[in-house]
């Protein structure tokens, strides 16, 4: 029997008043990029934060390579959106990637060289190199969503839960994110990614889960990346969604 | 004590001054209403430290003990400290939360080295000066509480005058100029009216505590209804009980100061209204989620429940938020 | 030696509250430090009604819960929904007032000057000396500072890498396992304890310039969290001395004047910092402009 890098049974989450997440199972096979598709306050980014246990669930059960993810932590990667941290912060591109290693450390062990050279080489993987000294703050967007890449690759995980990377990137950077994650792809390793732009999808991943508080499909991306699931996706508004996406791929030529 | 308590009412004076001070929990009441919309709860109380400063330099300028020269000199000092909590937060990378800690202990310790070196300069008429930390309403001087209650009544009227502009001003500033309000005025009026009402609320509670004066009877006030007229009204009615209560209070028992009296008499018409408000106090909240949780865990144990098609239905027809 | 035990005790305020404000300023928890500052006042009159004496340790540890208990309300009001501002209006207020009254209802047992909660006798603090085996071990303050300094740098030393984190990121600290909410609570517990520890010297409300403003000004000289703390503490330093040469040319009060040092210490920052100061502003956008203006 295999393990599946992610078991995702019967998760439910509600926040105060409304329900968020209701009753969502699947099983991502190892070696996929998932693109995690829905429409704004489909729970997209509710359903990262539940599988890692950031956020209290109802009822449900997450399995991350046959463990509980707190047994597993070591193995998993998360880049959370952009405006969740201060830029403003003290500090330079290259502590923040460090910052990667801390759950590898330990409780009172303090990064080293090893750990510093392992972070200069994930900058450089994002081709950031030359900028590992500069101060977050006078990073562009782009460059701000690469350290966080970077430091997720610093976490050496199998698995990773990236929350919307390509928001408001530049194209240097979307390059840089899309040539990564084939890499991941190639040493096996999983990376789910809340997405948005449809125009994109069948370019970047090869696995796609459609979200609308709950789960109205998942699978390969050319079987369920239809406009049938996309309708039920995406309601009302696909007629737009199709104009959208074909005006984007015409432009992208 | 029942004999203390009547021949406290007996006394002309006394009633003066609790007619003071149910006037002056009134109106900050009223005002800080307004400040709690405005998200600036904390402002009154960076300003009442900073008002320190410019009551001192204005006792040492004229050498009196002027209720009307203290507002005076503690409107231009809260001026300045309103503008630096400005500059700081628009011109550097320091957050609001800092920029009003930094303003209100640099105020302050201008003020207490000011206010020493007035003691120490050997002043016969600075004592009373230090009242101002704890405050003392139960031994204001009458022509003060003159001044306290007229005060008060003004900022009450001119709240009722002009409710519908401060009411659009506190809600949505952009949608208010777009009207052709002159919102920036009307800002710099409330936030005057916060200033003046600051100073008088030190005379009877103290620096420290004055910031509760503005606050917790506000957010008493929202928790039992969701209308601002209503709310105003209910915080001007927590805010003159507590300052009423706190005045007999520390009237009548010796060795209390106003103050604090005052203060907990409005803390706990908060507890009693976060508790015990309908609908939105706690209890009601609780009962109302565990009514929630049977009903999510019915629906969730249905796996083809019609949350997606409800939940599309609902995006169908507009954008909410992202999660 | 009046001159040096009085530097002495403003320094080591100023170097345990430098380290902790930094943390406050970058979390945006400036006001809770505030807060706090003003509610420990209950836990110091309760722990002087146990023990009937300015015990330090149970002062401490009565400071520490109150300090807990504040930054637990102000939690506990914000999820149900109130404004962060509001809540800890509401919290410190009630739990002054609190603390003055229980003072004011036993001042026949109480040795505490209501003054002396607020401003600090950091004149008299020579003069408290803590005798040991009859011993003049010198003031006593300076020995409860020095233990809180020992205390906090020890904490801080060792678990730098989860604060740093948890104040960066805390949902990557929580995702990979920091236990968040621990260190936030360690966090506040000290700076209750730094506050106890400072209230008799400094006095409560001059704590909080002392947390805030040599932090604030070192976040605009610094880019780095390392550098930023080490700049806080020379800071704080510098305002104690500064601060207590200042009051004695005025002859006003010490703890005042350091914090008026601190002030301006702060504008000369704001204003001439060449990283992030007014100055470096105006003189880079109009560098900006020349060049925009050449192409």
């Amino acid at each position: 029997m295999t393990t599946y890098p992610l078991e995702v049974e019967r998760l439910t989450v509600a926040y105060q008043k409304k329900p968020v997440l209701n009753s969502v199972s699947f099983n991502i096979p190892a070696g996929k990029l998932i693109g995690i598709l829905g429409p704004n306050g489909a729970g997209k980014s509710t359903l990262l934060k539940a599988m890692l246990g950031l956020i209290p669930v109802v009822d449900g059960d997450v399995k991350i390579f046959g463990g509980a993810y707190h047994e597993q932590r070591k193995r998993v990667g998360y880049v959370p959106q952009r405006e969740s941290v201060d830029w403003d912060f003290p500090t330079h591109a290259l502590d923040v990637v460090m910052m990667g290693r801390y759950g590898h450390l330990g409780w009172f062990r303090r990064p080293g060289a090893a750990e510093r050279n392992l972070a200069l080489e994930c900058l450089t993987k994002v081709g950031m190199s030359e900028l590992a000294g500069r101060q977050i703050s006078q990073l562009s967007g782009g460059q701000q969503q690469r350290v966080f890449l970077a430091r997720a690759l610093a976490q050496t995980a199998d698995l990773y839960f990236m929350d919307e990377p390509f928001a408001g990137v530049d194209a240097t950077t979307e390059k840089a994110i899309v040539a990564l994650l084939q890499e991941l792809k190639e040493q096996g390793k999983t990376v789910l990614v809340v997405h948005h732009d449809l125009a994109t999808v069948e370019q970047y991943f090869d696995h796609v889960l459609l979200l609308n508080g709950g789960l109205v499909a998942e699978g390969p991306t050319q079987e369920v990346f239809t406009p049938d699931n996309l309708q039920k996706t995406y309601g009302g508004r696909i007629a737009i969604l199709q104009d959208f996406s074909a005006s984007a791929s015409a432009g992208q030529v | 004590m029942l004999s203390s308590f009547t021949s406290w009412f007996a006394d002309p004076n006394l009633q003066w001054i609790l007619m003071g001070s149910l006037l002056l929990g009134l109106g900050s009441g009223v005002i800080g209403s307004f400040a709690y919309l405005r998200k600036q709860s904390l402002l009154g109380d960076a300003l009442a430290h900073a008002a320190l400063p410019g009551i001192c330099i204005a006792f040492m300028l004229s050498g009196v003990k002027s209720m009307g020269l203290f507002i005076l000199g503690a409107i231009i000092s809260g001026a300045l400290a309103t503008f630096g909590i400005h500059a700081i937060t628009r011109f550097s990378r320091i957050k609001q939360d800092a920029a009003l800690g930094i303003v209100l202990s640099v105020f302050f310790g201008i003020g207490v080295v000011l206010m020493t070196k007035i003691q120490h300069s050997g002043n016969g008429n600075q004592s009373g000066l230090d009242k101002y930390m704890f405050g003392q309403a139960a031994s204001m001087m009458l022509s003060d509480v003159y001044l306290v209650g007229a005060v008060s009544l003004v900022l009450i009227l001119i709240c009722a005058l002009l409710f519908k502009e401060f009411k659009l001003v506190s809600f949505d500033p952009g949608f208010a100029r777009g009207m052709g309000m002159r919102t920036a005025f009307l800002e710099q009026l409330l936030l005057l009216m916060t200033v003046i009402a600051v100073v008088i609320g030190i005379q009877a509670v103290g620096v420290v505590l004055v910031a509760a004066l503005l606050i917790t009877p506000a957010v008493a006030a929202r928790y039992w209804t969701d209308r601002l007229g209503v709310m105003v009204v209910f915080a001007g009615v927590f805010g003159g009980l507590s300052g009423a209560v706190g005045t007999m209070i520390s009237g009548t028992l010796s060795n209390l100061p106003t103050g604090p009296v005052t203060v907990l008499a409005a803390t706990l018409l908060f507890a009693v209204s976060a508790l015990f408000a309908p609908n939105r106090g706690l209890i009601a909240k609780l009962m109302r989620r565990s009514r929630q949780r049977v009903e999510v865990r019915q629906w969730a144990g249905t796996p083809e429940s019609g949350l997606g098609a409800a939940a599309s239905r609902r995006y169908a027809g507009e954008r909410s938020a992202d999660s | 030696m009046m001159d040096f035990w009085i530097i002495l005790t403003g320094s080591l305020v100023a170097a345990t509250c430098g380290v902790l404000g930094c943390f406050l300023v970058l979390r945006k928890m400036a006001m809770v430090g505030d807060a706090i500052s003003h509610s420990v006042l209950p836990g110091i009159a309760i722990a002087f009604l146990i023990s009937g004496s300015r015990d330090s340790v149970l002062m401490l540890a009565g400071a520490a819960v109150l300090g807990l208990i504040t930054v637990f309300l102000i939690q506990m009001l914000q999820q149900s929904g109130l404004q962060s501002d509001a809540s800890i209006g509401i919290v410190f207020t009630a739990l002054f007032a609190i603390g003055v009254i229980l003072i004011s209802l036993n001042a026949s047992h109480i040795d505490l000057d209501l003054d002396c909660v607020l401003f600090g006798e950091i004149a008299y603090v020579p003069w408290d000396t803590w005798i040991l085996n009859g011993y003049d071990m010198g003031p006593a303050a300076v020995w409860m500072l020095g233990g809180a300094l020992l205390l906090v740098l020890a904490l801080i030393g060792l678990f730098y890498k989860q604060f740093k984190l948890c104040a960066f990121d805390p949902a990557l600290a929580a995702a990979v396992g920091i236990p968040v909410a621990l260190f936030h609570y360690l966090l506040m517990g000290m700076v209750s304890v730094a506050t106890v520890a400072s209230f008799e010297s400094v006095g409560a409300i001059l704590v909080v310039g002392m947390l805030i403003v040599p932090a604030s000004t070192a976040y605009l000289l610094t880019d780095r969290l390392s550098r930023m703390l080490l700049y806080s503490v020379l800071i704080g330093i510098l305002s104690s001395a500064g601060g207590y040469y200042l009051a004695k040319w005025l002859d006003a009060s010490i703890a005042g004047a350091m914090i008026s040092v601190a002030g301006i210490l702060f504008v000369l920052a704001f204003i001439f910092s060449p990283l992030h100061g007014l100055a470096a502003r105006y003189l880079k956008r109009r560098r900006l402009k020349a060049e925009a203006g050449i192409a």
